[in-house]
């Protein structure tokens, strides 16, 4: 196989294993075994693995409260990943973070965060850390179209270009804030327009072809790695469920809609394409899939087995020692 | 000893520290030149008037492996960037069960005295004491100001530097050769067996002020600085509270859920202490106003000598 077609399958791979994992955690959401709030991820998964596909161990990644994704895409262990969800001691966090807020600093995942738009300005650093280094490292972030009317997105867009930092904005415009939408949000009619302001190139991208992500994200990477600067991508996309799995905040957003995005799933797309191109067979993709939902399975099975922390635990880690 | 300002023997301490470690950073809006000039532009950024996404960025270069350094300037310019400092870094290194080291100095200038009214007078540091990880020093001397620097710039998490605008100027004693002071070690200005008053930040110097003009009436004050609020050297006030069975303490910030609340309590909360108690412990804060910009209201709103003089001399009729 080229080194395309791996390319596609190796995404095709990511793309079907985040789906299996938020489709178990929402399951399990509804059967009460996860504590708190989860926001899902399910329709948005060619973002996340286009984005990462361009990016090396070391580059940096700044997530948001919807980040599960961002995590598998960059690398992260499914185990400890649902074992933080569970609130488990074997989690990332030792179950100090929980879905929000789950990072793996050994792969360069900065971090998944509770607060819209907070990460931009964290990113930001951690690009910054990566010009000082002097090296050809990069940072990416992750946020919604939620995020864009928070002055830390302009602030953070400004920082980046004033000092050519080696960083890509990504938004990922599902089209709502929760339920405000973005047309009554903004102005403007694309986020990426922004960039403009900030003297950066902005493009806006159908979020949903993932090769066009992917296509897309590597020039604004190799910008980044070229010492070049910043460049805003924008990702046109949609969430297939509510902001978050718990039933306090109604979804409002018009049904017909939703299912009109269901057609133009990425999955189904890439599926279609890896198969009309004779890359994957229709077996070969279900023995994929099959392998992405035991890999889930297993992280269920390894999170449940797992132990709670102790109640003490929680004195732990307020500072480093 | 060579007598240098609390201005000059806090760039010694950045100085010192930047040859030391070339992870450091220096962000801030006013470049300081000597640094700039010895570190170089990339190293000492001089930001935009941009608070969230610098104090924010410090979080990112600390996750990354360096070692920032902020000056946010006027403490009141840092509730610009509260989220950044509260919600994230605060936070963070527990959030993510401890697995990332952050390493940040936020430097900010506090206090009233120059009728810069509301916004620019305050001391909030008590606000970021009810906040879990980010350590608080509070220097009043140069020799202190410089040893807690050096010491935080090294600490492996988020510390909060509020530095006292008038006492910026102050000369004092600093050594030439290189010391570091650590948290949680107050100091004892001033040894005395009637009453101990735990005075902060500049209020150290007028509760100095206050002993000597008392001794000549035969009081005889105990007066500590705790010089770090985050960690606070509890056993120091107790021990001489259970000396001088009075405790008097001085702040110049507000004094509702205020550090001298935080310090009366864990005098009170200590059996030993408690029990060798003479008299109510009292306050002289600040009071639960916004600094007024005139300046006869400006001095009422907070402490002065007269008002701690009256404060000592009505402890110790009781």
């Amino acid at each position: 196989m080229s080194t395309r077609k791996e390319l596609l399958v190796e995404m095709y791979v990511r793309m079907i294993t985040i789906r299996r994992f938020e489709e178990r955690v929402a399951e399990d959401f509804q059967r009460k075994l996860i504590p708190g709030v989860v926001h899902s991820y399910i329709g948005q998964e060619a973002v996340a693995v286009g984005v990462c596909a361009n990016l090396r161990r070391e580059d940096r990644i700044v997530s948001n409260h919807r980040g599960h994704g961002h995590c598998i895409a960059k690398g992260a262990d499914l185990d400890r990943m649902m074992a933080e969800i569970h609130g488990r001691k074997t989690g990332y966090c030792k179950g100090k973070g929980g879905s929000m807020h789950i990072a793996d600093f050994s792969i360069g995942m900065l971090g998944a965060n509770g607060i819209v738009a907070a990460g931009l300005p964290i990113a930001a650093g951690a690009a910054m850390a990566a010009q000082l280094e002097g090296g050809d490292r990069v940072a990416v972030v992750f946020f919604g179209d939620g995020a864009c009317a928070e002055g830390e997105f302009h602030e953070s867009l400004n920082l980046a270009s004033i000092w050519r930092l080696p960083l890509v904005f990504v938004c990922e415009n599902n089209h709502y804030g929760v339920n405000m939408p973005v047309r009554e949000a903004m102005a403007v009619q694309h986020v990426a327009e922004r960039a403009v302001a900030y003297g950066m190139p902005g493009r806006v991208v159908d979020g949903n072809d993932v090769e066009g992500v992917y296509d897309t994200s590597a020039q604004a990477v190799a910008r980044a790695r070229a010492g070049e600067g910043p460049s805003l991508l924008e990702f046109k996309t949609y969430r297939w469920r509510g902001h978050f799995e718990a039933n306090t905040i109604l979804d409002l957003r018009p049904r017909d809609e939703i299912e009109a995005w269901k057609e133009k799933c990425p999955i189904a797309a890439l599926e279609r394409k890896l198969v009309r191109e004779e890359i994957l067979s229709p077996k070969q993709l279900a023995a994929i899939d099959a392998q992405a939902l035991a890999r889930v399975e297993d992280s269920v099975r390894y999170a449940l087995a797992s132990p709670l922390p102790e109640p003490e635990d929680a004195l732990e880690d307020v500072f480093c020692v | 000893m060579r007598s240098i300002t609390f201005h000059q023997a806090t760039l010694e301490a950045l100085q010192e520290e930047f040859r030391r470690d070339h992870k450091t950073v220096h962000l801030s809006t006013d470049v300081p030149a000597p640094l700039r000039q010895e570190f170089g532009a990339a190293r000492i950024r001089a930001t935009p008037i941009s608070e969230s996404s610098f104090v924010g960025a410090a979080t990112g270069l600390a996750g990354s492996g360096f070692r920032p350094v902020v000056n946010i300037r006027m403490a009141t310019f840092g509730f610009v960037a509260m989220d950044q400092m509260v919600n994230q870094a605060a936070k963070i290194t527990y959030m993510f069960g401890g697995q990332a080291r952050f390493p940040i100095v936020y430097r900010m200038s506090v206090g009233a005295g120059n009728s810069m009214a509301a916004q620019h007078s305050i001391n909030p540091y008590p606000m970021f004491m009810n906040v879990p990880g980010l350590k608080i020093i509070l220097p009043s001397t140069p020799y202190d100001a410089k040893g807690l620097l050096k010491t935080a710039v090294r600490d492996d998490n988020p510390v909060m530097s509020f530095e006292h605008s008038a006492l910026v100027d102050l000369a004092g004693e600093v050594p030439e050769e290189e010391y570091l002071i650590p948290f949680g070690e107050a100091a004892l200005r001033r040894r005395g067996s009637d009453v101990t008053v735990v005075a902060l930040a500049r209020m150290a110097h007028f509760a100095m002020d206050v002993a000597e003009e008392l001794e000549k009436e035969g009081v005889s004050m105990e007066v500590i600085d705790p010089r770090t609020l985050v960690p606070l050297d509890t056993q120091a006030i107790r021990d001489s509270v259970a000396r001088t069975g009075r405790l008097l303490v001085v702040d110049e910030a507000c004094r509702t859920c205020g550090a001298a609340a935080e310090i009366v309590s864990r005098v009170v909360e200590d059996e030993a202490a408690f029990a060798r108690l003479k008299a109510r412990p009292v306050r002289v804060c600040g009071l639960d106003v916004p600094i007024p910009f005139s300046p006869p209201m400006e001095r009422y709103a907070v402490p002065d000598r007269k008002r701690i003089a009256a404060a000592v001399r009505d402890l110790l009729k009781r």
